[in-house]
């Protein structure tokens, strides 16, 4: 699982930063998503559901949100 | 039309209704639409709910990624900040009513649109604009300006009031019908509600003004401020982030005070503390602060007595704050509250 490091961005930066990891994945490939803007648990799973990729879990502790992705089908 | 020979256009989608109803008309006429959305650092969407806490009550949502959502298109969402300083330091064709470069703005999105459509295999690009809609941007006359410099000439297709402009490839080539677009025109709202309820679009964003923080009065005295005191123009994300977040002060042009109004934006400015000197109230609740700038040890005192006049402490003769600078030292400063005649009022920004 990849990790990728969005603390202290405010959307829609989290968002871009996931958008470009996922664009060099291939189906199937897990990544985790670090972010401390609470808007990213609306925004990453709005963003996955128009893209065709899946949020596996989005888990909160202290001022984190961990958002867990799976990568569906990349053009 | 067959399914091999479909049609793409990309659109410009900024999460407003216009956008929403321009690709949904050409949708209907069987041409397969992706959104784009530029990320320029001074857009309004999502990070004022995540700032501020007053705003929470709102869902939170980022309009252009609901749009999409609703279309059933997909989005691609792209940063643009670095390229964009340079329209907002030198916009060829000036600024509107505040610092927002409007027109040049409009040139630049429809060109990197355009890239993006040639690299993509697209065949043209949509957008929501509306003939006389907005001051400087979507008069008649500026609208061919946006598709000569952007290099798109003749594909790009405004759907909400194409009858109005002259035809375009995609109506030219039959790809979509002309009959079946509108011919919107002015500051009217009404036919686009009206055609929203047609298409049964519910809860969508209608922004007040523009689409970006640039058309805000006080945001742009900011941001001058900003220049004036670095002597440039010049901005860092950040820079143009804390513009949006608390009170500014500045006493002097080496330095201002940047106070938390509310909780929300308290927690927002600690995540600043490795990036900027920091204030926090000890003796008493009070708000954080950031200081911008070099201060001296007085400007960093009185900047102190300022930030404990927003605090519960602001009538007692003395209170403590600690001063933290971004390295992580710290300092305890015990200061007499400021009182208002000495916070000047051309110090507020
Ligand atoms: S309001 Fe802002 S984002 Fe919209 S066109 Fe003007 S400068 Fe560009």
């Amino acid at each position: 699982m990849i990790e990728l490091d969005c603390r202290r961005l405010l959307c829609p930066m989290p968002v871009i930063k996931v958008q470009d990891k996922v664009n060099e994945l291939s189906q199937g490939q897990e990544l985790l998503a670090v972010c401390t803007d609470p808007g990213v648990q609306n925004d990453i799973p709005a963003w996955c559901r128009i893209n065709g990729h899946q949020v596996l879990s989005i888990e909160n502790d202290e001022d984190e949100y961990r958002v867990l992705i799976k990568v569906g089908q990349n053009d | 039309m067959n399914n091999l020979a479909q049609r793409k256009a990309v659109a410009l989608i900024s999460g407003g209704l216009d956008s929403l109803l321009a690709v949904k008309l050409v949708q209907e006429q069987g041409i397969y639409v992706e959104g784009i959305n530029f990320y320029t650092g001074f857009c309004v969407e999502g990070h004022t709910h995540a700032i501020r806490k007053k705003d929470q009550s709102k869902p939170k949502r980022n309009n252009a990624l609901w749009s999409a959502e609703q279309l059933g298109i997909k989005l691609h969402i792209i940063d643009i900040i670095e390229e964009y300083k340079d329209i907002v330091f030198n916009p060829k064709y000036g600024y509107g009513a505040n610092l927002n470069p409007c027109l040049d703005c409009k040139v630049f999105m429809v060109k990197k649109a355009r890239e993006w459509m040639e690299e993509n295999g697209f065949d043209f690009i949509i957008t929501g604009e509306v003939v006389g809609q907005r001051p400087k941007s979507q008069r008649k006359e500026t609208m061919p300006i946006i598709q000569k410099d952007s290099g798109i000439d003749d594909r790009l297709l405004r759907p909400l009031c194409a009858k109005n402009l002259p035809e375009t490839m995609p109506e030219r080539e039959g790809w979509v019908d002309r009959e079946k677009l509108m011919g919107f025109s002015g500051r009217n709202r009404k036919p686009q509600i009206a055609l929203a309820k047609q298409f049964g679009f519910e809860d969508f964003a209608q922004p007040a003004g523009g689409c970006c923080f640039l058309t805000d009065e006080n945001y742009s005295v900011k941001l001058s401020d900003l220049w004036k005191s670095r002597g440039e123009k010049t901005y860092e994300l950040d820079d143009i982030m804390l513009l949006k977040v608390g009170r500014h002060i500045r006493p002097e042009n080496n330095y201002k005070v940047i106070i938390a109004r509310e909780e929300g934006e308290t927690k927002y400015l600690q995540g600043y503390k490795k990036q900027y000197d920091s204030l926090r109230m000890t003796s008493h609740t009070g708000p954080m602060a950031l200081l911008d700038g070099t201060p001296d040890d007085a400007q960093v005192n009185l900047a102190a007595a300022i930030v404990a006049r927003y605090s519960k402490g602001r009538d007692e003769p003395v209170v403590t704050l600690v001063y933290q600078k971004k390295t992580g030292e710290q300092q305890e400063l015990t200061v007499k509250p400021a009182s208002p005649e000495h916070v000047l009022p051309e110090w507020m920004l």
